[in-house]
């Protein structure tokens, strides 16, 4: 036998050892995920108990997850499941369970609170809820009891929706060449400020929709060196709300990683804007917004959807000013449910500590993606 | 075709050098003819003889009775430029040049109106430049004089005239204080193009709204919206309605409706109500009920 056989020979030796062995001693992981309890899928401690049940809702066996519920008859396995991914289409319709913390709280012989922190890998990111769990000993085994949230119901009822929508008719090729076509619209940039990150520079500014037409808008902007040579270019990509109304004002920022602002001679910003079709509905109400210093540096407040439509994701937009009206800082949110007519939802935007001592106001915006799904 | 014209007229060109002194076939032809025209072309000798006429994107050819009138009826050649005429008949050969020339009516104006959307009150804010054409789509030259109009709604007129200067001509308009969509006619003669431009309003100005209790909520109602010039802001524009109290804040944008805002809010006891649309900021109202 050649050296090339005997190789051949011993990877296939080797390729069926690990399989063997694999197949023997699985990986926590991997088992988990094929749906067999893990090693430590044990019911013998409250925290135990809670982090089977977070492998469980991990691995998406909703049967298995909702069979160990201690309070299970206060729900259905469907009410389960709609309380995790939503009751309708939204961001976690579409994510799945990339890693969970579990917290005790609080403990004593017979039952326990547990904080169960679930981080959700979204299109937009990840998306983190926080759910405190009661759980109860039954026999020699823990029970977590699931805090169910049960969507509202919203009454049957009709809302007439009459607000406006605008639609463009461009040139077509049968035109003259001399023909206008439709004006773009006239967006100007209000404010503009660049500040100095730990990790680059960040280009903070609000742009303006000054057309009585609604805009398709992003930012990009250019840093100049001191030669006025071009260093990088960046967009404000998703931190801007691309849909402006008339006389709407949006906030954007764009990052510049691993850029000193010292090295930037100058910044040329370029917005774009476009004619689109739109709708004046949904109206979105901002209520109860309230800033919070440090530890917990944010915003709070809650969303309530005025129009009949459903909004299956809501990505929320913070300007941050100093006393002078300066924005200091612009931070976001992608709510994780659906919004429902009349029902809150609330949200919380996280702002730096280092900046959150230089808030004074601040301003929010709602930009609403809706698939068309009518009540 | 037109790509070819070179390479024919060079190949005459040679022919001609070849044959410059051949005696016999003789042509009278006109210095200039105006695009489209009839026109005619006299021989002298006798025999036949062929007649080549190259030009930009043309090119004919004739046979002929030498001692005669040719004649060419209108449409026959319609672009603009410098041409070449070669008669060839027995042992001689003849040629010469003509210019086909813009004819002097003009037929198609090429109209840029810009911008088709403006704000009112716009000093020069509206341009329109014209290029001038013949039936034949030949840029006319000579000086034209082009008469610019911008009409509103209500039948104010503004009109600039402006002489081509090598086919073009351009001027700027003022949009006016009223709101609507205009009419902006260029004309040659009774040859008019007319593009839309459409004047909207300002922002608002003097934004108001009021405050009355509704149930458990409050009612804000904005005046109606209105620019510096006394339009009314479109439906849709955005107004911003904010309750500060407490240090909590609460915000509805909510669009024009019937030329009005209007929405329902949980609104506190001492609570400082504002309404904004943009850039401008309107009336504060103290809620102490």
């Amino acid at each position: 036998m050649n050296r090339g056989g005997l190789l051949a020979v011993l990877l296939g030796a080797a390729t069926i050892a690990l399989v063997v062995i694999g197949t023997i001693w699985p990986a926590t992981s991997a088992a988990a995920y094929a749906g067999s309890q893990s090693i430590m899928a044990s019911s013998s401690t409250a925290e135990a108990a809670v982090r089977t049940l977070g492998d469980k809702i991990r691995a998406q066996a909703w049967e298995k997850a909702y069979a160990g519920l201690a309070n299970k008859a206060q729900f259905t396995e469907p009410e389960f499941v709609h309380d995790l991914t939503g009751y309708y289409p939204s961001l976690l319709t579409y994510s799945a369970l990339d890693k969970f913390e579990v917290r005790p709280l609080h403990a004593s012989d017979n039952e326990a609170d547990v904080q169960l922190t679930l981080h959700w890998a979204t299109v937009v990111g990840s998306s983190t809820s926080t759910r405190e769990l009661h759980v109860v000993k039954n026999g020699n085994n823990w029970e977590p009891e699931w805090p169910i949230v049960k969507e509202p119901n919203v009454p049957p009822q009709i809302i007439p929706v009459n607000y406006l929508r605008w639609d463009v008719i461009y040139r077509g090729p049968g035109d003259d060449w001399g023909s206008q076509d439709v004006e773009a619209p006239h967006v100007r940039i209000v404010d503009m400020q660049p500040v100095e990150r730990a990790d680059g520079v960040v280009i903070l500014g609000e742009l303006l929709n000054e057309d009585v037409v609604p805009a398709y808008v992003s930012v990009s902007a250019t840093l100049l060196a001191k030669d006025r040579s071009p260093m990088a270019t960046e967009g404000s990509f998703d931190k801007i709300s691309h849909l402006l109304l008339p006389k709407q004002v949006t906030p954007f920022l764009i990052k510049f990683p691993n850029v000193a602002l010292s090295d930037v001679g100058g910044i040329r910003m370029t917005p774009l804007s476009a004619l689109i079709a739109a709708s004046a509905d949904p109206v979105i109400e901002i209520g109860d917004e309230q800033l919070h210093p440090v530890p917990d540096a944010s915003l709070t407040g809650q969303l309530i959807n005025q129009s009949g439509q459903i909004v299956n994701v809501a990505h929320v937009l913070g300007t941050f000013y100093d006393k002078s009206g300066k924005v200091v800082w612009v931070a976001d949110e992608y709510v994780d449910q659906a919004l429902l007519p009349q029902n809150p939802v609330p949200f919380q935007i996280h702002i730096p500590e280092d900046l959150a001592k230089n808030v004074a106001s601040q301003r929010t915006v709602v930009a609403t993606y809706s698939s068309g799904g009518l009540l | 075709m037109k790509s070819r014209s070179p390479f024919l007229l060079s190949g005459l060109a040679v022919a001609v050098a070849h044959l410059a002194f051949a005696q016999g076939a003789h042509m009278t032809l006109p210095r200039t003819v105006e695009a489209g025209s009839m026109f005619s072309i006299r021989s002298a000798g006798s025999g036949k003889a062929t007649l080549y006429i190259v030009g930009p994107g043309q090119v004919l050819k004739r046979d002929v009775q030498l001692g005669e009138a040719i004649l060419f009826p209108a449409g026959t050649l319609y672009n603009a430029g410098h041409y070449l005429a070669v008669l060839a008949g027995g042992s001689s050969t003849e040629s010469n040049s003509f210019d086909v020339v813009p004819a002097t009516t003009a037929a198609n104006l090429s109209f840029l109106a810009k911008p088709s959307r403006l704000a009112v009150g716009l000093h020069d804010g509206i341009t329109g430049a014209v290029y001038v054409f013949d039936a034949y789509h030949n840029l006319i030259d000579v000086p034209t004089p082009v008469s610019f109009e911008l009409s509103t709604p209500a039948g104010t007129v503004q009109k600039r005239v402006v002489v081509t200067h090598e086919g073009a001509a351009w001027a700027a308009l003022d949009s006016t204080a009223q709101q609507g969509k205009d009419r902006f006619v260029a004309r040659i003669g009774d040859v008019p193009s007319t593009r839309i431009i459409e004047q909207v309003p300002g922002d608002p100005c003097g934004l108001k709204m009021n405050a009355r209790q509704s149930g458990q909520r409050v009612q804000l109602v904005t005046d109606p919206v209105r620019d510096c010039s006394g339009n009314a802001v479109p439906d849709g524009t955005i107004v911003t309605f904010t309750e500060i109290y407490n240090g909590t804040q609460s915000t509805i944008d909510e669009p024009l409706k019937h030329g009005i805002a209007e929405v329902t809010m949980q609104v506190h006891a001492g609570a400082k109500l504002s309404v904004a649309s943009g850039v401008v900021m309107g009336n504060q109202i103290g809620w102490n009920k």
